[in-house]
């Protein structure tokens, strides 16, 4: 049977990670300072075009004129390009936690037996899911003006020169149970009670998972599947209507039936390399010694598929918006494909997520070794990083994006926090579910 | 049938954990195995019996590749050359619509291909009949073929070995 193992949080990981924070902090600062004195709008390029395109933003109206934008948009570019990047990355590190709940969740219902000396580093991941509640409404009401264009109430009015039909038509959606422009209550109450209800999950489950280790038995497994298979209902509706609220109604005009898969395919497959690299490297310290290659296999196995699913729901997304060619929805990817840095960004992304992933990971041998696995698994999060880059940023900075050190430092400032939580977690409960009910089979595991 | 003048010794085993401990043995003693027949998979048996993993998905990777570079070849030349039609308003040779037919395509031939690989070099063909060393391999007894012509031992010697590793009979069988 399988040994006690305790993950220790040593001091040499915690200045290495505190070392990465501050890298971070420094190249943020630094950012913050460029981005400051380059002086708000661009000027370079040829201002005829920036004109003609400016009509081609799904963010805002359309009819609206180039003059009444300075009105809404009320901040400085810099602190703009700080709040995206600060919402960019939360929505990134939400998943990344999520998935982790998610992950566990899957192999409850699926009866999986080979995951289980693994298990409690997705579970761990899942330690995010508060930090990221309490960080999405603290940035949603901070910079809600600069990163939602329908919280602005003269869109509602009849009366104002800014009066925007499509968004009274969709104000329910945000606004139900208050007034047209006011208190988005609706939208709220989602936001708290996706956050709430995960929470409560990855509470239940890991209550079941911990005192399983101390009493054994089969009785916690069957609870923790009876919680997993209700949380995975409510995931299937919860991941898709965050996708809407979180991510697409930046553009609000714009809509696609495939965002809610296309944000979770995206948050999964981050979150498998995640988990991946999180047990290579834990593998490397001595700990985990009855993962074997096998289990290593598998989990390549899933990054390989899913890179794959990801980018057939890309694809799906991409090709009906090309071939259909409605302005209203085209206008999402033109603003992408035609405007550095989004356009360079657009295609790196199949690149990094698809091309690469899917060549490198083809063979059995590249799954089963470590060496492969540390190369593609940060191929994938930094691919997946810059996924939802373009997601949010088009829509908000329009032509004033930019990837720079500031994105990049606050992308290390929210890692350095989440291995931070992630870690600490992990450190608090065994690291071997040594009662599982299928620890037998997972250390026999042979594929 | 007519006769190949091939020889074999077959030995019979009743379980599957003496098989594999008799196949470890046997091929000890170094005596080359010609093929173990057993009425289920048998875990473990093929890394027992010495088999290198299969080529077959280089095979996989061949076919589909061929499969992606005729459909891409295929559509550029037909809707780009041939006769170039207008449809939605796109180019002729615009790549997004040419994707779902060379996504099928490359699964299409990389499928045909394995199987086709698979029946080859498996020696499956139509109107072959198939050696049953011993009927009893399709129901409850796992079955070691050795071909007598490929080792040096003598059939007195091997069929020792056979009874010595498990199995509970040794039997011969000419084709």
């Amino acid at each position: 049977m399988a040994a006690d193992e305790q993950y220790i949080f040593k001091p040499e990981a915690k200045k290495k990670i505190s070392i990465l924070f501050g890298i971070g902090i420094l190249l943020f600062v630094l950012g913050v300072i460029m981005a400051m004195n380059s002086g708000g709008h661009h000027e370079g390029g040829d201002h005829g075009s920036i004109e003609v395109t400016k009509n081609l933003v799904a963010s805002t109206n359309p009819d609206a004129s180039p003059a009444e934008e300075g009105g809404h948009h009320g901040s400085p570019v810099w602190l703009k390009r700080i709040y995206t990047s600060l919402w960019h990355n939360n929505i990134f590190f939400i998943g990344i936690g999520i998935i982790g709940l998610f992950f566990v969740a899957i192999q409850y219902a699926a009866q999986a037996g080979w995951s289980t000396p693994i298990n409690r580093i997705p579970l761990a991941m899942g330690q995010w899911i508060p930090v990221a509640g309490v960080l999405t409404l603290v940035i949603w009401f901070v910079a809600k003006g600069d990163l939602f264009h329908w919280t602005h109430h003269d869109l509602y009015d009849p009366q104002s020169a800014d009066y925007d039909k499509i968004l009274d038509q969709k104000s329910v959606y945000f606004f139900w149970l208050g007034s047209k422009g006011g208190f988005p209550t609706f939208y709220i109450l989602r936001m708290v009670a996706f956050f709430g209800l995960w929470y409560w999950f990855f509470i239940m489950i890991k209550k079941q998972m911990l005192a399983e280790d101390i009493e054994g038995g089969t009785q916690y497994w069957y609870s923790a599947r009876k919680l997993s298979a209700v949380f995975l209902v409510i995931f299937a509706v919860s991941s898709s209507v965050a996708a809407w609220d979180w991510v697409m109604s930046i553009d609000p005009h714009w809509f696609s039936t495939m965002f809610g898969w296309y944000v979770f395919a995206s948050w999964w497959v981050t979150g498998l390399a995640v988990i991946t690299l999180i047990v290579v490297y834990l593998k490397d310290a001595g700990y985990l010694k009855m993962v074997n290659a096998n289990h290593l296999h598998d989990l390549g196995k899933f990054i390989f598929a899913f890179s794959i699913f990801w980018t057939y729901i890309w694809f799906s997304q991409f090709m009906l918006i090309y071939y259909a060619n409605i302005p209203e929805e085209t206008v999402y990817f033109i603003e992408r494909m035609k405007h550095s840095p989004y356009s360079w960004i657009f295609y790196a992304n199949l690149v990094l997520n698809f091309v690469l992933p899917f060549l490198l990971f083809m063979t059995r041998d590249s799954k089963r070794h470590m060496s492969m696995l540390k190369v593609v698994c940060p191929i994938i999060i930094v691919g997946h990083w810059f996924d939802f880059y373009n997601m949010v940023t088009p829509g908000i900075m329009q032509y004033n994006g930019g990837v720079g050190l500031l994105e990049i430092g606050l992308a290390l400032i929210f890692f350095a926090l989440f291995l931070w939580v992630a870690l600490g977690a992990l450190s608090k409960m065994p690291l071997v579910a040594k009662n599982h009910p299928m620890m037998e089979e997972s250390l026999n595991h042979h594929i | 049938m007519s006769s190949t003048g091939e020889k074999f010794l077959v030995g019979i085993f009743d379980d599957e954990d003496i098989l594999l401990h008799g196949v470890e043995g046997v091929r000890d003693k170094g005596v080359k195995i010609h093929e173990v027949y057993t009425p289920f998979p048998v875990h473990g048996l093929d890394e027992v019996l010495g088999y290198k993993r299969s080529r077959l998905p280089i095979a996989a990777f061949l076919f589909g590749l061929a499969g992606t570079i005729l459909a891409l070849t295929m559509q550029i030349w037909m809707l780009g050359f041939d006769w170039p039609m207008i449809i939605g308003g796109k180019n002729f040779v615009s790549l997004p619509p040419f994707i779902p037919v060379t996504f099928e395509l490359t699964v299409l031939l990389s499928a045909l291909g394995m199987v086709a690989t698979f029946f080859i070099v498996s020696d499956m063909k139509p109107y072959k009949t198939p050696r049953s060393y011993d009927l009893r391999s399709t129901d409850d007894k796992h079955v070691m073929a050795i071909d007598l012509a490929a080792n040096k031992l003598s059939k007195e010697e091997i069929g020792q070995i056979l009874k010595a590793n498990g199995a509970s009979e040794v039997n011969e069988k000419n084709f």
